[in-house]
């Protein structure tokens, strides 16, 4: 499992414009560099994004070998009703990642 | 021992001549906020895994660093290192602390240099001081060492034939190409460069330099590293702890 850091308000109130920050640790290797002896480093990026706020996608994103390290997702939506944001990370090898906060709207 | 002092003291001169400031400052608003904030500061990734790491068990008899230090008992330690380690009659820097606590304490395989664990450890270590005022040892036997790092800091190498004190102290705030020289006053190691896209230790940050200076860089936990490390630490005395800083 990757290390993330994810910045969701736990309680937002009806119609307001919520934030939602990620960050997630991912070597993000371009398949374009060679390591010392000549050899490319097979490619291993992120390459899909999804945010899911009850239930409904709210937030989609595609990511390239041009994204760093890392990479750091900010972006908003309208808080509607209480319920789960899902956020999940597909890449290369496998790599999937969900993770859930709770949002309570008053 | 006075004169060892006098001489620290008239090599440190220039530095002081002018208003000391971390590289904090001359970076973009943009970098600053990143480092700000800890949901967004990426070397706060390292310092969460070191938390983990600190608690994990090792070695045979199934002891932690928690075991034996507290949680958050570690608060000012990475704002006095380096120090005096008695058992090797040399100065140790934190990182090398750590890996020495490992092998001989915990007896756990050791943690190499720029070893994700180590920087992690070293993170969440140097985080607990965060704001803390660096406060080098007074202790004597650092002096020696002291008065070598600021004889490396004022040497020129390489074949640009360039010292460390040429752009730090003469010319800070100028620029290097795109870059803004900082005055290089080590606040917040291990930190996240942007460059690395990576957490990195003081020494990656001193063997780039000498790279790009066509020097030969010193291997990782030479004694030469920690006399600069401590020659740094004490230019930069007083100034606050930002572990886990980023910078460009």
């Amino acid at each position: 499992m990757a290390r993330v850091l994810i910045n969701v308000p736990r309680t937002a109130a009806r119609g307001e414009v919520i934030t939602i920050r990620t960050l997630i640790q991912h070597l993000m290797e371009t398949g374009y560099r060679p390591d010392a002896n000549g050899v490319v480093a097979p490619r291993d990026i992120i390459r899909r994004f999804t945010c899911r706020y009850d239930g409904e996608v709210v937030f989609q994103a595609e990511l390239s070998p041009a994204i760093a390290a890392n990479p750091f997702l900010s972006f908003t939506t309208v808080a509607t009703r209480s319920g789960v944001v899902e956020m999940s990370w597909e890449g290369d090898n496998g790599f999937a990642q969900t993770e859930t906060r709770d949002l309570t709207v008053t | 021992m006075i004169h060892r002092a006098l001489m620290l003291a008239l090599l440190a001169l220039p530095a002081l001549a002018q208003e000391r400031r971390s590289g904090f400052e001359d970076m973009a608003p943009q970098t600053q906020a990143m480092q700000r904030d800890d949901t967004s500061n990426p070397g706060m990734l390292w310092a969460l895994e070191g938390e983990d790491l600190f608690r994990q068990p090792a070695g045979p008899a199934g002891q932690s660093c928690a075991s034996c230090h507290a949680e958050g008992s570690m608060q000012g330690v990475a704002a006095r290192y380096p120090a005096w380690d008695t058992a090797r009659q040399a100065p140790i820097d934190l990182a090398g602390r750590i890996a020495q606590c490992r092998t001989d304490r915990q007896g756990a395989p050791p943690l190499a240099r720029e070893s994700q664990g180590l920087l992690a450890l070293s993170a969440h270590v140097g985080q607990q001081s965060r704001g803390l005022p660096i406060a080098p040892p007074a202790d004597p036997r650092l002096d020696a060492a002291r008065v070598q790092g600021a004889a490396l800091y004022a040497e020129r190498r390489g074949q640009l034939d360039l010292s460390c004190a040429q752009c730090h102290d003469d010319h800070p705030g100028r620029r290097l190409a795109g870059s803004i020289i900082p005055q290089a006053h080590p606040t917040g190691y291990p930190l996240y460069r942007l460059e690395w896209q990576a957490l990195g230790s003081l020494q990656r940050r001193l063997r780039g330099c000498m790279t790009g200076v066509r020097a030969e860089p010193f291997a990782y936990g030479a004694p030469e590293y920690i006399a600069i490390e401590l020659f740094l630490m004490s230019r930069a005395a007083g100034l606050a702890v930002e572990t886990p800083a980023v910078r460009p």
